[in-house]
């Protein structure tokens, strides 16, 4: 898909998304909360799929940008009273940034196992110091008081959630085009090549660490940002946003969605969550046995995710020479 | 003229087990030089503590003069050191082209670049269907490596070091596993690489080794037991002692 030999312009069906989300909001009036959290969880996805599915980085740790970034959005507010939107994202970017750098720097010497549990301690420790830290934080009571102003001075957040949903709309689109932008680039070639083969580019003289930390670091900057998104959304942050669960959810909806692919962190969040919504609805007490089944299925039949099977069937439809025909 | 690479007394142990005994290994400009030893002779491990991938229990590695010994396998290959692997080690999921262009966008310092497409560099795309071009891989540009069959999967094995410019190249054991139809074609293809090149293949078949080679160096047990021409090798009874064994060349 990316790479030297892809065609990086804008292709209509990576328009959907964007249409599917503003027919939701015209038609959907009522589910505009869970839209919401649909595009925060979009935007968290894939600053995931940009170091996991692209960089081969495995973490199980990826909430600690995320909750990092939403606990910096709420301490300015409740604590500090910076109320201002969009300097909140500014500083929940700059702080998933600076754990992302200074995290990465030290973990990404190591890799497979060894990375995997270093990731999982990181958010399992400001889990912890989120916790303690109650004089801050609220610690398990969560963070309420949170307050933000009107978006560029002029858009408030109303009682429906329609600013709420337009907003996170942008800035996901905004993270979308700069994802897309990486994939696309000779950055993005080159880290499907440390996952493809990190040996060989040790052996083509890469600097594999560099690029490594750099991809995290902007990675967790991502993350940072669509935590500050649920804080602002939701007026409120709770320890949920850290920790091994939430970080394990998004990996999941990933894999639903389908790993090393930009729109496979669309695919996923959404599914999930309106799997979620929908059976907690219908059987509160079993829902989550609805998700595993969900997940058994597709890591089953469809080891690519959702958008796995979509390629499977167009390409039942499609010529059975075309891909070698692109070649002449 | 300094030799391009160069090791001093080169040492590595892995414990009790020495793989490496105080190697003193030299290349001249444009060699064609194999290194050849029984399984276990320390082969692969040699080029490995060369390009860095090892770091050597003790001694020196040169590379055109200057001691390498202690920088990073990127920064060699900065310095014009290149290699291929024994087991084939490339971007399966990758097409062909971008094999080679990773390599060539490293060489020409692009491959940190975050903001242009990759495919508007065309300058790389063209280099590397080019070099494609020269081993007669260009019709498979945009095929998956992993869907061409292993005797082209060798040559590309080859095409990603030579999108480096290497001047010192690193060969292990181009034509393991080609069925020896194939190996031919490999052969072929290292005949023509450019003169300028210093190679130094390691290869268990002799066919190759004698036709290729114009030096080699035999390894045995982690030390050079003979290096020379390869008459003289071939004349050698400790060689055929240790390695040629029943293979009767000369």
């Amino acid at each position: 898909m990316s790479g030297y030999v892809a065609d990086p312009r804008i292709r209509w069906p990576e328009w959907l998304p964007w249409i599917v989300a503003l027919a939701a909001f015209f038609l959907l009036p009522e589910y505009l909360a869970l839209g919401a959290r649909i595009l925060i969880f979009i935007l968290f996805a894939l600053s995931l799929d940009l170091i996991l599915g692209y960089g081969g980085i495995i973490t199980l740790g990826h909430s600690a940008f995320f909750g990092l970034g939403a606990y910096t959005a709420g301490i300015l507010s409740a604590k500090l009273g910076v109320n201002d939107p969009h300097l909140q994202l500014v500083a929940a970017a700059a702080a998933g940034a600076a754990l992302g750098l200074a995290t990465g720097a030290v973990i990404l010497r190591t890799k497979a196992l060894t990375l995997l549990m270093l990731t999982l301690a990181i958010t399992a420790i400001l889990l912890e110091v989120a916790n303690k830290m109650s004089s801050v934080t609220g610690g398990a009571d969560g963070l309420s008081g949170v307050q933000v102003n009107p978006l560029l001075g002029l858009f408030k957040f109303d009682l429906w959630g329609r600013t709420a949903f337009l907003y996170c709309l942008t800035v996901l689109f905004l993270g979308w085009l700069v994802v897309r932008r990486i994939i696309y680039s000779p950055y993005g070639a080159m880290l499907t090549g440390i996952r493809e083969n990190t040996a060989r580019m040790h052996a083509i003289g890469a600097p594999v660490y560099w690029r490594l930390v750099l991809v995290y670091t902007i990675s967790g900057t991502i993350a940072g940002v669509a935590g500050a998104l649920l804080t602002q959304v939701n007026q409120f942050v709770g320890l949920n946003v850290l920790g091994f669960e939430i970080s394990g959810e998004l990996l999941v909806m990933l894999i639903l969605g389908g790993v090393g692919r930009i729109y496979g962190a669309f695919v996923g969040p959404a599914v999930y969550l309106v799997a979620q919504d929908y059976l907690a609805k219908q059987f509160p007490e079993y829902w989550y046995f609805g998700i595993g089944a969900l997940l058994i299925v597709v890591v089953l039949f469809a080891p690519g995710g959702i958008l796995g099977i979509t390629d499977k069937c167009l390409s039942f439809f499609r010529p059975k020479s075309s891909a070698r025909a692109s070649a002449h | 003229m300094p030799f391009v690479l160069q090791t001093e007394k080169l040492c590595k142990s892995f414990g009790a087990l020495t793989v490496a005994d105080a190697i003193d290994f030299r290349l001249e400009a444009g060699a064609r030089h194999a290194l050849i030893g029984p399984n276990g002779a320390g082969k692969t491990t040699f080029v490995n503590m060369l390009m860095g991938a090892i770091a050597p229990s003790s001694g020196r590695i040169l590379l055109g003069g200057e001691d390498v010994t202690r920088i990073s396998q990127s920064a060699r290959v900065k310095k014009g050191l290149g290699r291929t692997f024994q087991i084939t080690s490339l971007f399966r999921s990758l097409p062909l082209l971008d094999n080679v262009a990773l390599a060539v966008a490293e060489r020409r310092g692009t491959a940190h670049s975050m903001w242009k497409p990759a495919s508007s560099y065309e300058d790389i795309i063209q280099e590397s269907t080019e070099l494609l071009a020269t081993l007669g891989l260009a019709d498979d540009a945009r095929v998956r490596v992993a869907d061409l069959p292993y005797g082209k999967q060798r040559l590309v094995e080859i095409a990603i070091a030579l999108g480096l410019k290497p001047k010192v190249l690193l060969l292990d054991e181009p034509a393991a596993g080609v069925p020896s139809e194939e190996t031919e074609k490999i052969l072929g293809t290292l005949e023509k690489l450019p003169s300028e090149i210093a190679i130094l293949i390691i290869e268990h078949d002799m066919d190759v080794v004698f036709r290729f080679a114009r030096r080699i160096t035999v390894l045995v047990q982690g030390q050079v037991l003979l290096e020379g021409a390869p008459e003289e090798v071939a004349r050698d009874r400790r060689v055929h002692e240790v390695y040629l064994g029943e293979q009767q060349h000369g």
